[in-house]
């Protein structure tokens, strides 16, 4: 277990290499010229150009700015933005509020999601299966920006319980709205996964030995059923996790959120380097430590899967 | 429908009470109540994009706060954007080439140091200056000694302008290389604001902590949250805060500042998104606004390919022109939020002429059809117009190129490029074979930066390669004009020899369209798109 945490972990340094060079490659053919861009509608004074080139090691060679960036990186150096601000502080400032936001609507759909699949997946046909079938299929189906107005319409204009945009991104309760917005995709899927899984498992022969040999019906379906039936799941919400971090741009923009999605929106619209590097780097690190966790869990779950 | 009916019968019951009570002995004017001068108010705004540094924001995000921080020798007035002196008592010239200022006694700088003409002077050398990479620095271009602190290459040789003379605390003398008779509304902008003595320290603090002697004080800045001030009460301007503050609330969309606004949860917004256009004047009521923005749109086209080089292909854009349909484009398509453009310098700046374009910005299919023939046709009867995806001209661009294809019988397709920035490398890179589109935003409000900073030969916005001998001569002589008046008159020739070469066809001109919540009144927009700050009224 030990050594197999270690492997992985050793694993992660070359991905950690290979993306941020390929990002870097990334936003340096991003088209356009960063600095002449500063500029905005008016022309650009070529001696002020070549300066601020210098300034930002812009007017190297890539390969050259990028043994720059990573020699700083490892100074703990993530370089610093037009404003003026150190990148590891603009980071600092928008990563907590984005993992707020992606850990409410994570365990909100972990909630609702499992337990609705667990309901219909143990009574197929019901009513309530057919209900969170319908309802799940309708959530699928409406692209998340019109979910995020009209809970904007409904909650905050015309009922008036929030404000229709976030005032404080670090106030919890009023990360709730955009939370539950940005969850109910992934929730219809865990509801749908689990359903799934359960209704096959109900059939399994381990299922009816358990019920042989008069264990109560709580018992199967916690230690027995449930157990076996969430490694789909887990293997789901274990990427989403990475998913909800990154794609939330469009939620944060609708309700305002100041987190991550904002502001590595603005740095790919204004090329600005460093700081759509230094995110990007980050996120990647979220989505394997993620899936490294997910893969512990399947031993965890499931008693014949080992690692050595 | 419904909630629109709602909305109204809000606002009409809440005239109503207004009403009655100003009848009841309030001072206040038709409509409006009692506000409260120590209460602060909201305004959607953006992250700025650099350092708070007066010479280094050149975007609307810093450069509205900068605005309010910062009060130079001389501003716009709001309401007819005529110049009026600030912390200049004087500004005497007899040849436009150097100018005499004078301070008035008693601004101070939130820090309380006072205001003295060194600040200007430092602050203007620092600024110009190339190693300290300031945006605006090519703003001193005119001052003598230009050159030896920003040199086209290589490192500067002076720390200092030679232009710029410290008489005594109160006068300084500026020195230009050539005359430029409106160089007064130059020092309107922002980049000519003082920098107290202690900015030298630690500039880069500074841009995150400014300093200013505007109306308003820097209270905090939480990163792409807001930027908190509040009113200077030593501040010594014309235009005295009526209000306690100014919040800017740092928003990513306009839709989410919409519904903000609409909840009173934001005060004033700076243009309403294009979802809500058809529809904001019926949600605001009497809260809606609509007025005149120093902003033009306009197609421009490469003299420098051979193919629109021709001397005769003058005919086929002013032809171009005429076949387009501005007035139901800006009525349909972009939903009022423009007007028709009758000449190359926006409405309601100082020296816009209407209708200096001629008849060739008037909508005359036939008249059209004839100078496209007469001028030998567009190369390859076929016209393209590069713009950027990214800023919401599609629409227009379409609707341009449908007017164009359908009553002249010329094809026409738009080019998107995918952002601002790949747009303008290819249009300053000189590699756009067909028309493109261009705009013009007033740094200050006289027609000469319409003209001279656009169509001049070499000007740095002359993105056409547009060299006109007969246009220059004009313009140079309105430069040597021994007023504003007089310059701004020259200009006016100057401006209708665009008519016989049309490098640039006008298309219209911005309007604000914005809002208010129930909270403020008194709320009015200048020529640049911004509220008159210190003017706003907060209820009490």
């Amino acid at each position: 277990m030990g050594s197999y945490v270690l492997r992985r972990v050793l694993q992660m340094i070359p991905v950690f290499f290979g993306s941020t060079l390929l990002i870097f490659l990334m936003v340096y053919s991003l088209p356009g010229d960063p600095i002449v861009a500063l500029f905005g509608d008016k022309a650009a004074d070529p001696a002020q150009v070549a300066a601020l080139r210098q300034k930002y090691y812009l007017d190297q060679p890539i390969w050259k700015q990028y043994l720059h960036y990573m020699g700083n990186l490892f100074q703990g150096d993530f370089g610093t933005s037009f404003t003026g601000r150190p990148v590891s502080e603009i980071m600092a400032d928008a990563f907590p509020v984005t993992i707020r936001l992606a850990l409410m609507a994570f365990v909100f759909e972990l909630v609702v999601g499992l337990t609705l699949g667990v309901l219909s997946g143990l009574r197929r046909g019901s009513v309530v299966d057919t209900v969170v079938l319908v309802l799940t299929l309708v959530v699928i189906s409406i692209p998340v920006f019109v979910l995020a107005y009209i809970a904007q319409t409904v909650f905050a204009t015309n009922l008036g319980w929030v404000t229709p945009t976030v005032q404080d991104s670090t106030d919890l309760s009023q990360l709730i709205l955009p939370a539950i917005v940005l969850g109910s995709l992934s929730l219809a899927f865990v509801a749908r996964l689990t359903r799934t899984s359960i209704g096959e498992n109900l059939r399994a022969d381990y299922i009816r030995t358990a019920t042989a040999k008069g264990l109560p019906r709580r018992t199967i379906i916690t230690r027995h059923l449930l157990r076996n039936s969430l490694i789909p799941v887990v293997t789901f919400l274990g990427t989403d996790l990475g998913a909800l971090m990154g794609g939330a741009i469009v939620t944060e923009g609708i309700f305002n959120v100041q987190g991550i999605g904002n502001v590595l929106y603005r740095a790919i619209n204004q090329k600005e380097g460093p700081t759509v590097v230094g995110i990007v780097t980050v996120l990647v690190i979220v989505y394997l430590v993620a899936s490294l966790l997910v893969d512990l869990l399947y031993a965890v779950l499931d008693p014949r899967i080992r690692y050595a | 429908m419904p909630e629109a009916t709602r909305v109204r019968w809000v606002l009409a019951a809440a005239t109503s009470v207004a009403l009655v009570a100003s009848g009841c002995g309030s001072s206040g004017g038709g409509g409006s109540s009692s506000s409260d001068a120590s209460k602060t108010f909201s305004y959607q705004s953006s992250e700025p994009q650099n350092p708070l540094q007066p010479a280094n924001a050149n975007e609307a995000g810093g450069g509205r706060i900068i605005q309010n921080l910062f009060k130079g020798l001389v501003d716009y007035n709001p309401t007819d954007a005529t110049l009026r002196m600030q912390v200049a008592d004087s500004i005497d010239t007899s040849d436009a080439q150097t100018f005499n200022v004078t301070l008035k006694s008693g601004w101070t700088f939130h820090d309380g140091t006072p205001v003295k003409s060194s600040n200007f002077v430092n602050a203007w050398n620092w600024a110009a200056t190339v190693t300290n990479n300031q945006i605006n620095s090519s703003w001193f271009s005119d001052i003598q000694g230009y050159k030896d602190v920003h040199p086209e290459s290589g490192a500067p040789t002076a720390t200092t302008m030679s232009g710029l003379t410290v008489t005594d605390d109160t006068h300084f003398t500026i020195k230009l290389t050539t005359k430029v008779s409106y160089f007064e509304y130059k020092l309107g902008y922002i980049a000519f604001s003082p920098l107290p003595d202690s900015f030298y320290n630690d500039p880069a603090g500074f841009g995150q902590n400014p300093v200013g002697n505007g109306p308003y004080q820097f209270v905090s800045w939480a990163h792409n949250s807001q930027v908190v001030t509040k009113s200077y009460p030593n501040y010594q301007g014309v235009d005295k805060p009526k209000n306690g503050g100014v919040v800017f609330k740092m928003y990513t969309t306009a839709e989410a500042a919409y519904a903000d606004l609409q909840s009173n949860n934001l005060d004033v917004m700076d243009q309403v998104p294009p979802s809500a256009l058809a529809t904001y004047k019926n949600d605001l009521g009497d809260r809606a606004i609509d007025s005149p923005q120093g902003a033009i749109q306009n197609i421009g086209f490469p003299l420098y390919q051979p193919d629109w080089a021709g001397p005769e292909k003058a005919k086929v854009r002013q032809g171009l022109s005429m076949a387009i349909d501005r007035a139901t484009i800006t009525k349909t398509v972009l939903q009022g939020s423009r007007a028709p453009a009758s000449a190359w310098v926006a409405e309601g700046v100082e020296g816009y002429k209407q209708g200096n374009c001629g008849d060739f910005c008037n909508f005359d299919p036939a008249k059209a059809k004839q100078l496209i023939q007469e001028g030998g046709g567009v190369p390859g009867n076929k016209l393209t117009i590069t713009y950027n995806a990214d800023g919401g001209h599609k629409e227009w661009v379409d609707a341009v190129c449908n007017s164009i294809r359908q009553n002249t019988g010329v094809d026409c397709v738009g080019d998107p490029k995918v952002d601002f920035k790949t747009a303008r490398a290819a249009i300053t890179g000189h590699t756009v074979t067909g028309a493109f589109r261009t705009g013009w935003v007033q740094d200050y409000p006289l027609n000469a930066n319409f003209l001279a900073d656009v169509y001049r030969t070499g000007a740095a916005s002359n993105d056409f390669g547009y060299s006109s001998p007969e246009f220059d001569k004009l313009a140079t002589q309105a430069d040597q004009a021994d007023s504003i008046q007089a310059s701004a008159t020259g200009y006016q020739q100057a401006e209708a020899v665009l008519q016989q070469d049309m490098p640039a066809i006008p298309l219209w001109y911005y309007r604000t369209n914005s809002g208010y919540s129930t909270n403020v009144q008194n709320v009015v927009f200048d020529s640049f798109g911004n509220p008159a700050w210190t003017q706003v009224e907060v209820k009490g």
